[in-house]
C-alpha cells in the first residue's frame, strides 16, 4: 500500500498519540462514564490504524506484527477466563465470575472490585481484533496469488 | 408507534436489498442495515421520557433512568456486527479473486 | 424529540434505498454511511452514549474497510438485467413483508407506547447498582450481572478474526526450525 503525502504523514504523527490516550482514558474511566472495553477498545485500534494508512506499508513488517497481534489477542481471551476463575476461587462462593475484590466507594476510580480490571482485558481482546480485520482485508488482500 | 413501523420499513429495505441485488456488496451492505434497524429498535424499546442515561451521579440522585438492560446488549452486538461484516467481506474478496465477478449468478459453479 | 427521530429515520430510510440503487459502488458504501451516522445521533437522542462512542468508531473502521475492499476489486455496478426471476422475487419479499408485518403487528402490540416503558427485569439490575459498585449501570450489566454476555462475544470476535485470517491468507507462514 502507498502512503500519503507529507503534510498527512506529519499530522498523523501529532495526532496518532493523542487518539491512543483518549482509548486509553476511555477504557480506565469505564466504570464511572460512559465508555467501557468496548468503546476504549475501538479506539485504539483506530490509533493503530492511522498510521499504516498514513505511511503505506511493507508487507513482511505487517507479517511480523499480524503475529503479535494474534498472541495479544489470545492472551486477552485467557486473561479473561483466569480472572472468572479466580473468582470461582477466592470468593468463597463457588460462582464463576463473581466479584471477589473489595468494592470501594462509589464513583472514585478505584472502585468496582474486578470491574476495571475487566475492561482492560477486553479494551485488549477487541483492539488487537479490530487492528487484525483492518490488516488482513485492506493489505492481504492486494496479495496476488500464484 | 410510527417510530416502531419506521425501523421495521428499515428493516424491509435490508430485506428487499438481500433478496433482490446481484451484487455481493450490495447483499453484505443490505445484511449490515438490516442489523442496524434491529439495534436501533431494541434501543427504541428501552427509552423512558423525561428519563436520564444510565449513569449514578451525585446531583442526580433521585433520578429516572433509562432501562440499561437493551444498551447492554446491544453494545456486544455492534462490535459483533462489525466482526461478521469483516467476514462476508473476506469471503467476497476471495470470490472475486476466483471468478473475476461480484455477480452471483455467475458463482454458481461450486460444484465439487 | 421525536419529531428529530422522526426526521434521522426518514433520512436514514432514504440513504438506505439510494446505497441500494446507486450504480456506482463507491457513492453506495458513502450513503450506507448514512444510515450509520444517523443511527450514532438517534443514539445520543435516546440517552445512549455508551453505543453512541462504539457506534462511531465502528462505523469508521466499517468504511475504511469496505473502501478498501472496492478499491482493491471493482467498483463498477453490474448491468440490470430483466428477466422472469424479478418477479418471482417481487412476490417473495411481498409474502415476507406480510408475515413479518403480521408478527410484528402482534409483537408491538404487547408492548406499551414510545416513551412509556417500564423496566421489568432490569429494576434489580439499577436498585442492586451497590452489588456491582460500578457507578456506570451499562458497564455494571455488562461485566458483572451478565458476564457470560461478554464472553461469549470475546469468543464469537476471536473466531471471526481467525476465520477472516484463515480465508484471506494465500502464502502460509514459514516453519521456523
Amino acid at each position: 500500500m502507498r502512503g500519503m503525502t507529507i503534510i498527512v504523514r506529519k499530522i498523523t504523527q501529532l495526532v496518532a498519540p493523542v487518539i491512543f490516550l483518549y482509548g486509553l482514558y476511555i477504557i480506565v474511566h469505564g466504570h464511572l462514564t460512559p465508555g467501557g472495553g468496548f468503546a476504549g477498545g475501538v479506539i485504539m485500534a483506530g490509533a493503530f490504524i492511522l498510521p499504516i494508512l498514513a505511511n503505506g506499508s511493507i508487507l513482511p513488517n505487517l507479517r511480523k506484527e499480524e503475529a503479535g497481534l494474534e498472541l495479544m489477542e489470545s492472551a486477552a481471551i485467557l486473561g479473561f477466563l483466569i480472572i472468572a476463575g479466580l473468582g470461582l476461587l477466592f470468593s468463597g462462593s463457588l460462582i464463576f465470575f463473581s466479584n471477589f475484590l473489595h468494592k470501594g466507594i462509589l464513583g472514585k476510580l478505584v472502585s468496582a472490585g474486578f470491574i476495571p480490571i475487566e475492561n482492560i482485558v477486553v479494551g485488549v481482546e477487541v483492539c488487537a481484533a479490530m487492528t487484525t480485520i483492518f490488516i488482513a482485508l485492506t493489505v492481504f488482500s492486494e496479495e496476488v496469488p500464484k | 408507534m410510527i417510530l416502531f413501523i419506521l425501523c421495521f420499513v428499515l428493516f424491509l429495505i435490508g430485506l428487499y436489498g438481500v433478496v433482490t441485488k446481484r451484487n455481493l456488496i450490495k447483499i453484505i451492505i443490505s445484511i449490515a442495515i438490516m442489523e442496524y434497524s434491529i439495534n436501533l429498535f431494541f434501543i427504541l424499546i428501552g427509552y423512558i421520557k423525561g428519563a436520564t442515561a444510565p449513569i449514578i451521579n451525585d446531583e442526580v440522585q433521585a433520578a429516572v433512568f433509562v432501562d440499561p438492560l437493551p444498551q447492554a446488549m446491544i453494545l456486544t452486538a455492534i462490535v459483533i456486527g462489525l466482526a461478521t461484516t469483516a467476514l462476508l467481506l473476506a469471503i467476497a474478496i476471495r470470490l472475486y479473486r476466483k471468478y473475476g465477478t461480484f455477480d452471483i449468478r455467475k458463482i454458481n459453479s461450486l460444484k465439487g | 424529540m421525536e419529531v428529530y427521530l422522526l426526521i434521522l429515520l426518514v433520512l436514514m430510510i432514504l440513504g438506505s434505498l439510494y446505497s441500494l440503487h446507486a450504480r456506482d459502488l463507491l457513492s453506495a458504501v458513502i450513503s450506507y454511511g448514512i444510515v450509520g451516522f444517523g443511527l450514532v445521533l438517534s443514539f445520543l437522542f435516546l440517552q445512549a452514549p455508551d453505543l453512541a462512542i462504539v457506534q462511531v468508531v465502528v462505523e469508521v473502521i466499517t468504511l475504511i474497510i469496505m473502501i478498501a475492499v472496492i478499491k482493491n476489486t471493482s467498483r463498477e455496478e453490474l448491468p440490470r438485467q430483466t428477466n422472469y426471476k424479478i418477479a418471482i422475487n417481487f412476490i417473495i419479499i411481498l409474502i415476507f413483508a406480510v408475515v413479518f408485518f403480521y408478527i410484528f403487528n402482534r409483537m408491538t402490540g404487547m408492548l406499551s407506547e414510545f416513551g412509556d416503558h417500564f423496566t421489568r427485569m432490569a429494576t434489580p439490575y439499577i436498585e442492586g447498582s451497590g452489588k456491582t459498585g460500578s457507578a456506570n449501570l451499562v458497564t455494571g450489566i455488562v461485566f458483572d450481572f451478565r458476564a457470560y454476555d461478554t464472553l461469549g462475544e470475546a469468543t464469537v470476535l476471536f473466531t471471526a478474526v481467525i476465520g477472516v485470517l484463515t480465508i484471506l491468507r494465500i502464502k502460509g507462514r514459514k516453519k521456523e526450525e
